[in-house]
Formats: structure tokens, C-alpha cells, sequence
């Protein structure tokens, strides 16, 4: 196991006060989720940026964003069924816009994350947050908070399993492994 | 799924991923920017051997908001006027390089024919065929009803069916390819269905068919129904003497004023009334009707963009196509057929 559940709960505490911090405050922060397991982690950090500053509606600044219309792979991968994008009521023109994943790897997912926001509005900043960055970048993108530098072999699997979509059988999960691939 | 030809052997599965991918599509449309970025360069090629405004614009919208490029091909003025064959026009449709094919065609069976051959290696969507199917027509009606029946029991429509909805079809079902494929989904999702006409425009063998039959709307407005659907009285398909007069049929079979009001005095505040469009207004439905709250024909054709999206993006999406056939490929690629046209210009 790479990160246990203490683990993930500390990396998200430390990047919500790190957020805060780079926005010198929590004045038109946005934090959106890419799904799946990115909008819970917002969910989350939401909560945590709340309760480091008391005057914040954790419900009011997160919101998901669907990146699979504009990913770049859809004539490679297998059909992917879209999920909805839901922004804040306050919408993104001139917010500090967090984008939130579980892992940063080849950079792509971000980069259509980039223009599917272009898209929805023109936020002030763009900045992005993930819980594993694994390296192997294709693109030129770069986290500005990251919950765990991890040196991977494109040739394993980093498996995040959350609690909000990894529960099987009522038993929740939270945890960060590497997996072999065959 | 490879082609979208039919209802009737759509699975439940595949019925439900459509409708739930068009919500997020229906989405698109209410943003400022009404465009997705997502088949960009891919080839829709929309092909109407019969006229047709709504279903051709409809899918050109669709397949423009996901940023394909639309290629329309009307039969009149086009070489099948010349008599070419529908091989011919589908091969050098391929050879352009078309990635999907959008059909109309007044044979029923011509979509099945150009997706069972190797003419052509891509997508074929049927946008009716004949008296037979009109897939999508009823995938955007399922998807007006769900949204209206998920409204009334205030859950949330993603992934919900219509099971427990009664809905009645009225009208020209003989000559209606949107009864068949609504027939054939609604069951498929579970709702009960009634069709009600007079026994001259129905087909033989309906009794075999997955709902009950009425020759009395009154009778069945009377048992109770969630969405009345009208049918269009199809007078470009009535070669024979289907019933008396245009006045006998829609005080019959229409539904008028005083059915519209029969509605309220039964108790059913919450009934649609559905029209896949054209109307005949006056005949198989009234202008008050149509232009009741409770009428759903502009949300159909909103819908019917979300519903063609979320088809053009499941079949052009995703590596599941398979290989041009083998002994197709020295005829169908593009690289083949354009040294044969050039060879032949240069002579």
C-alpha cells in the first residue's frame, strides 16, 4: 500500500491549507472534481478548506467537471459513457478554478479538463490539485498541489479507491495502491 | 453496438445507456457554448431517399453540435434520379470516407441491407425506413416520457426505466414505423402500451405484437393513460379506403377539443399528449390539444437533437469498429477509388 487512509486524509489537509494559502484566502475558490474519483476527493477538500475558514459553504464552491467529450483517445479507448458536469450556482467567470484528480499521469485528462472549462466560462486562474502525481508526462502540465510524488513504471497500475466509489459490499475502502499489469 | 437499425432487438441495457448519455448531451444544449469538440473530423453522411425536414435537421444539429462534419445527400436531384443503385451511392459514399451513414430510405430493410454488406464500412443510424422502424424517433419519445415520469415521481431520470406507464399510441399504425419501434422500446423499458385505431390501419399480425389493441380512444382514455401519443395520418400513404371521411376519423380517432377537456374530468391532470410531428391540426389532433401544457411536441424535437448526439456518439466513439472487409478493400478505399477517378478524369 502506498497511501492508507490516514495517509490520503493527511495529503488532502495539507494541500487545503496550501490552496488557501496560494489564494492568500478562500475569496472565489471553485473546486472542481474530474470524475469519477476526483469529485469526491473536491468533496473533501471542500470540507476541509470549511473548516479552516468558517465563513466558507462547502456545497457553494465544489462542483464536476466531465472531460470525456473532449479527450483526445475516444477513437482508441473503449466507449465511455459521459458523466454530468455540474458547476457551483456562482458559475466559474473570474473564480480561481481548482481543478481535483486522483492521479496526474500522461497529462491528457488535464488537458481536456482545459478545454471543456474554456468552454463552461472564463475563470481568472486555472489551478490543478492531485492526490498522486506518477510522472510519465506527455503533455506540458504540471500540479500546483500534489498529495504524493510516486515514481512508477508505465508498465504498473496506481489504483486510488475511495470510499464514495470503491465501496463493495458495504465495506469502505481508502487507499492508494500500485498494481503489476499483466 | 455498431449500427443503430432498430428498436426491436435493442437491449435494455443499451436502450437506457442511450437515454442517460443524451441527458448529459441535452446539458450541451442549455450552455453558451453549444458545441462539443468531440468527432471532430469524423464524416456523418446524412442520406434521404424520402423527404424529411425535421429528422434530417435534427440530425445534422446533432452531429454539428459534436463537431462532425455533415455531408447532406438528397435523393431528388442526385444521380438515383439517374438510377443508381443503392450500392453504388453507398461505395461512393465510403470512398469519401463517410463514418457514419444516417438512412432514410422508402423501402423498409434498405439501412439492415447497407449495414448486413460490405459496401460501406461505417456506422449506418436508421432515420426510418419505410412502414418498419424509425429507432430514434422512438428512443426521444421514451426519453420525452422518462423525463416526465421521473418529474412526477421525483427521482432522478438517469438510469431509470418506464416501467408502470401506460401509454397509448393512436392513429395511422398501419402505416406508422414510429408505432413499431415505440412498441418494441416501450416494452423493452417496461411501460404498458395500447394502440388504438380503426381496424382497417392496423397491420395483420398485431395481435402477436407486445400490447394490447383498441378500436375505442374513448374507451381507453377512460382506463387511465400516462401519455397519449397521436399518430399522423399519413394521406401520402393512403392508396385505398381506409376510413370515410377526414371529419368521421378525427371524431373518432382524433383527439379534439372535447377529449382534451375529457382529460381534466377523468382525473388525469399529469397526462401528456405527445405528435412525432408533422401535425395534421384539425384532423388526428386539435390546435388546443397541440398547443395544451400538457402537449409535448416542441420538447420532442428538443429532445430528438440530445437522442441523436448521444447516438452518433456511442457508435463513432470507441474502437469497436471492425476492419473494412477483406474483399471489399481494393473497391472501398479511399486511396483505391480516387486513382480510379483520377485515372478516369485524365482520359
Amino acid at each position: 500500500m502506498v497511501l492508507s487512509q490516514a495517509d490520503i486524509d493527511r495529503a488532502l489537509t495539507r494541500i487545503a491549507h496550501e490552496i488557501l494559502e496560494s489564494n492568500k484566502g478562500s475569496q472565489d475558490l471553485v473546486l472542481l472534481g474530474i470524475p469519477r474519483r476526483g469529485y469526491p476527493l473536491a468533496v473533501r477538500l471542500a470540507a476541509k478548506i470549511a473548516a479552516a475558514d468558517p465563513t466558507v459553504d462547502p456545497a457553494a464552491i465544489v462542483g464536476q467537471l466531465d472531460v470525456t467529450m473532449f479527450r483526445d483517445d475516444l477513437s482508441h479507448q473503449g466507449m465511455r459513457p459521459p458523466y454530468p458536469t455540474q458547476l457551483p450556482r456562482t458559475g466559474i467567470d473570474n473564480k480561481v478554478v481548482v481543478l481535483i484528480d486522483d492521479v496526474l499521469y500522461s497529462g491528457r485528462t488535464i488537458r481536456a479538463a482545459l478545454d471543456a472549462i474554456i468552454d463552461l466560462g472564463r475563470p481568472r486562474i486555472v489551478r490543478l490539485a492531485v492526490l498522486i502525481d506518477r510522472g510519465h508526462r506527455e503533455l506540458p502540465i504540471r500540479a500546483d498541489h500534489v498529495g504524493k510524488n510516486l515514481p512508477t513504471s508505465s508498465s504498473e497500475k496506481v489504483r486510488v479507491r475511495l470510499e464514495e466509489t470503491d465501496t463493495v459490499d458495504g465495506v469502505p475502502v481508502n487507499e492508494v495502491v500500485i498494481e503489476a499489469t499483466a | 453496438m455498431r449500427h443503430l437499425l432498430s428498436t426491436e432487438d435493442l437491449s435494455r441495457s443499451n436502450a437506457i445507456r442511450i437515454l442517460d448519455t443524451a441527458e448529459e448531451m441535452a446539458a450541451v444544449g442549455e450552455r453558451e457554448v453549444k458545441k462539443l469538440p468531440t468527432l471532430r473530423g469524423r464524416t456523418v453522411v446524412n442520406l434521404f431517399f424520402e423527404d424529411s425536414t425535421r429528422t434530417r435537421i435534427s440530425f445534422e444539429a446533432a452531429a454539428k453540435r459534436l463537431s462532425a462534419d455533415v455531408i447532406n445527400f438528397a435523393a431528388k436531384g442526385s444521380s438515383v434520379s439517374k438510377g443508381e443503385s443503392l450500392k453504388d451511392t453507398a461505395q461512393t459514399l465510403s470512398a469519401m470516407g463517410a463514418d457514419a451513414v444516417v438512412i432514410r430510405h422508402w423501402a423498409s430493410g434498405a439501412p439492415h441491407r447497407l449495414a448486413a454488406t460490405d459496401w460501406i464500412d461505417a456506422a449506418v443510424i436508421n432515420a426510418g425506413d419505410g412502414t418498419h422502424e424509425h429507432p430514434t424517433q422512438a428512443l426521444l419519445d421514451a426519453f420525452t416520457m422518462r423525463r416526465h415520469w421521473s418529474r412526477l415521481a421525483g427521482t432522478p431520470s438517469a438510469g431509470a426505466d418506464l416501467s408502470g406507464m401506460r401509454v397509448a399510441i393512436a392513429g395511422d399504425v398501419l402505416h406508422s414505423r414510429v408505432a413499431r419501434s415505440n412498441v418494441w422500446l416501450l416494452r423493452t423499458l417496461g411501460a404498458e402500451v395500447t394502440l388504438v385505431a380503426p381496424p382497417t390501419l392496423l397491420p395483420i399480425g398485431v395481435d402477436k405484437w407486445p400490447c394490447s389493441v383498441s378500436y375505442d380512444l374513448d374507451e381507453t382514455l377512460a382506463r387511465g393513460v400516462d401519455a397519449m401519443m397521436m399518430l399522423r395520418v399519413q394521406g401520402e400513404r393512403m392508396n385505398a379506403s381506409f376510413f370515410p371521411t377526414t371529419r368521421e376519423y378525427s371524431r373518432r380517432w382524433g383527439f379534439d377539443d372535447t377529449r382534451l377537456r375529457a382529460l381534466d374530468s377523468l382525473g388525469l391532470k399529469d397526462t401528456i399528449i405527445m405528435h412525432p410531428g408533422p401535425m395534421n391540426r384539425g384532423l388526428e389532433i386539435s390546435s388546443a390539444a397541440a398547443d395544451s401544457p400538457r402537449s409535448t411536441v416542441l420538447a420532442q424535437v428538443r429532445n430528438g437533437v440530445s437522442i441523436r448526439m448521444a447516438a452518433l456518439y456511442l457508435l463513432l466513439s470507441g474502437d469497436t469498429r471492425e476492419p473494412a472487409h477483406q474483399a471489399n478493400s481494393t473497391h472501398s478505399t479511399p486511396a483505391g477509388h480516387t486513382s480510379a477517378l483520377v485515372t478516369k478524369e485524365s482520359h
